[in-house]
């Protein structure tokens, strides 16, 4: 048996995560290695499962959407909009012009929320620091945004079903003088927000592109990037739709699928905007796949900000089974007030049928299968998550690449395992 | 739009026939219901004939029908299962065990031809529900029919690694099967004698979180609501 020492030599199993900083998360591998080659990868999901399909079945529809932030948590006001899109089939409703451009214009600032927050920590996790610092100055200007709409600056819970929680504000938060910040830098800081969310957003997508520069400057030509995502996880076109993928995933792999142009949905079709395909279908295609993304994105904000200006208008559709009366009402009025308590506390009855409504989230298609019977709740829930196809695929990507490789790997499916684990 | 929908329905009646039934759909979506056993060969044409093209399989969803249209008006006490449901209240005990309680649904893709379909299909024996697995006509189906068995119980007969996904190692049971409770039956718990964490029953007491008295509404019984007042 041991005649040949070499032949002592035997695949070993290695166990990654879960608590690994490049496990995005709280992602477990077992790993089987010959040597420092990939034999089998086996992802164990499910730390992170809270059952938020089941918890949506047990509470009226609209306090579910607080859930859906959770889910994919940093493109979150994606996910809600696939929520309220397929409650809004269901009741056969739309929500007025102004509230679908300001959708469009929330999913797109997710768009670059989310790619700036992949492309920091793909680069960190295969070796360059810098990026992650500079896309995070970006992001803090984003997630600015988000607090001035919606008072948070995550979990939004900013759309509803017929229209969006409230009109865009007229001024954005400013900050204070204090024992760290002079009256010379606040006044510096402010500069951006001294008009409206959209003077705002506006001065964000001037600057917003030289930003996108400033990355490219630091990893597109650069050797050490190239040599770590050049022709790592190739996936061919018809593997790629095989295996159920969608977005940047099935993008880099040269198939030209964009639930936007194909199947628009909102305020899409109106806009000017193109989509990058990759080539070769590795790692750094779908880099370069999603840097022009968030140049694209940066255009489709551009021409819903102009539109917003010129168009002031209701934000909610005008409907009271699916909107709580107004606050002053509520005040004065007994009817207005029991609608209100009626309103949040039983909500409203979805017809029964059954609808897939699906967005182009920044990771692929996010899709909610909703069922409802006629009642308050619904009565079946499930979220198409896009990372869960890509990580089922995580094995066969993997074969045949170094440990290292594995890192490069997970960090270009953009894995967050609030979606996948659900 | 919904002439491209009849236009593709009338493609899948063409190449079908009497094997799927068309079910109820919101405009623009298109659904069909197909028999257990005639499962893979549909599945099969819908991705391989020309004109349907169905290459992707983008989701895979188990239901439990247990409750469907039932409501679960226990108000008076603190039910398990939170909210009560606004359905008109039906006497007779759900079921567990009727046939077609289960169903897995399937969402395609047509990339080629830029169309979508649902198909469904019930388990016809409730007490083990199973259907056969579409591995090996769309592959991305792997980990979308671990999660329904985990979470449902459907067996996919053929699937070659059919593991639990979601749920924690050693759990017993299937928590989206609408008999599980919503706060599960056991909790973990740190045992600093055995120095490791040990499961015991669940100590979370169900909270009603809807007003009690408004469930004596007239409006919900039967015999005295308004015909003419759509619900």
């Amino acid at each position: 048996m041991a005649a040949n020492p070499l032949s002592e030599i035997r695949n070993y199993t290695m166990n990654f995560g879960p608590q690994h900083p490049a496990a995005h998360g709280v992602l477990r591998l077992v790993l089987e290695m010959d040597g420092e080659v990939i034999q089998k990868a086996d992802p164990h999901i499910g730390l992170l499962h809270r059952g938020t399909e089941k918890l949506a079945e047990s509470k009226p529809f609209n306090q579910s959407i607080g859930y859906m932030d959770r889910l994919d948590y940093v493109s979150m006001m994606c996910n809600e909009h696939a929520y309220v899109l397929a409650i809004e089939r269901l009741l056969g409703i739309e929500p007025p012009e102004r509230a679908q451009y300001i959708r469009v214009m929330f999913d797109e600032i997710t768009r670059i929320l989310n790619h700036l927050m992949w492309l920091g920590s793909h680069g960190l996790d295969i070796g360059a620091m810098t990026v992650f610092l500079l896309a995070f100055k970006q992001r803090e200007e984003l997630m600015d945004v988000y607090e001035a709409v919606s008072g948070t600056r995550m979990h939004a819970t900013y759309y509803r079903p017929g229209g969006v929680y409230r009109d865009l504000p007229d001024s954005m938060p400013k900050y204070q003088v204090t024992r760290w910040h002079s009256e010379k830098d606040v006044a510096r800081m402010n500069a951006a927000r001294a008009g409206t969310l959209l003077d705002f957003i506006q001065a964000f997508t001037e600057q917003f592109p030289a930003a996108i520069d400033d990355y490219e400057a630091l990893l597109t030509d650069n050797r050490i990037w190239k040599q770590r995502t050049v022709n790592i996880g190739v996936v061919t076109p018809e593997r790629a739709m095989q295996l159920g993928f969608s977005g940047p995933m099935l993008r880099g792999s040269g198939v030209v699928w964009d639930l936007r142009k194909k199947q628009p949905y909102e305020v899409y079709a109106r806009m000017d905007f193109d989509i990058p395909v990759g080539v070769n279908g590795d790692c750094y295609d779908r880099y370069l796949v999603r840097v022009e993304e968030m140049r694209q994105s940066n255009r489709i904000i551009r021409q819903c900000v102009e539109w917003l200006r010129a168009h002031p208008g209701p934000v909610m559709i005008d409907d009271r089974k699916v909107r709580p009366p107004r606050r002053e009402h509520m005040k004065e009025d007994m009817e207005s007030l029991i609608h209100h308590f009626k309103f949040f506390t039983e909500g409203y009855e979805v017809p029964e049928g059954e609808t897939y409504a699906a967005i182009e989230a920044p990771k692929g298609e996010f899709g909610v299968y909703l069922v409802s019977d006629g009642a308050n709740k619904p009565y079946r829930l499930k979220c198409r998550a896009p990372g869960f196809a890509h990580l089922a695929a995580l094995e066969e990507m993997c074969k045949g690449h170094m440990l290292a490789d594995v890192v490069a790997v997970i960090g270009t499916q953009d894995i967050v395992f609030g979606e996948i684990d659900r | 739009m919904s002439e491209a929908i009849e236009a593709l329905a009338a493609k899948v009646d063409a190449q079908l026939g009497t094997s799927v039934r068309r079910i109820p759909a919101p405009a623009h979506e298109l659904a069909y219901e197909t028999d257990a056993a005639a499962l893979l060969g549909v599945c099969r044409t819908l991705r391989d004939q020309e004109e349907l093209r169905f290459q992707m399989l983008m989701d895979l969803a188990g239901i439990d029908y247990l409750n469907y249209g039932r409501s679960d008006w226990e108000t008076e006490s603190a039910t398990r299962s939170g909210f009560s449901r606004a359905r008109l209240a039906q006497n007779a005990a759900p079921d567990a065990l009727a046939p077609g309680r289960f169903a897995v649904v399937y969402q395609l893709l047509s990339v080629a031809h830029n169309q979508r379909l649902r198909l469904r299909v019930r388990c016809p024996d409730t007490a083990e529900p199973s259907v056969d697995s579409v591995i090996e006509v769309w592959a991305g189906a792997n980990w979308f029919e671990r999660e329904a068995f985990d979470l449902f119980g459907i067996v996919f007969r053929g699937h070659p690694d059919l593991r639990r996904i979601l749920t924690d190692y050693g759990f017993i049971g299937h928590p989206f099967r609408k008999d599980f409770p919503l706060a599960g039956n056991v909790e973990v718990q740190y045992d600093p004698d055995r120095q490791r964490v040990v499961y015991r029953p669940v100590s979370i007491t169900p909270r009603v979180l809807v007003p009690k008295v408004i469930r004596h509404d007239h409006r919900y019984m039967p015999g005295l609501r308004d015909p003419q007042v759509p619900r």
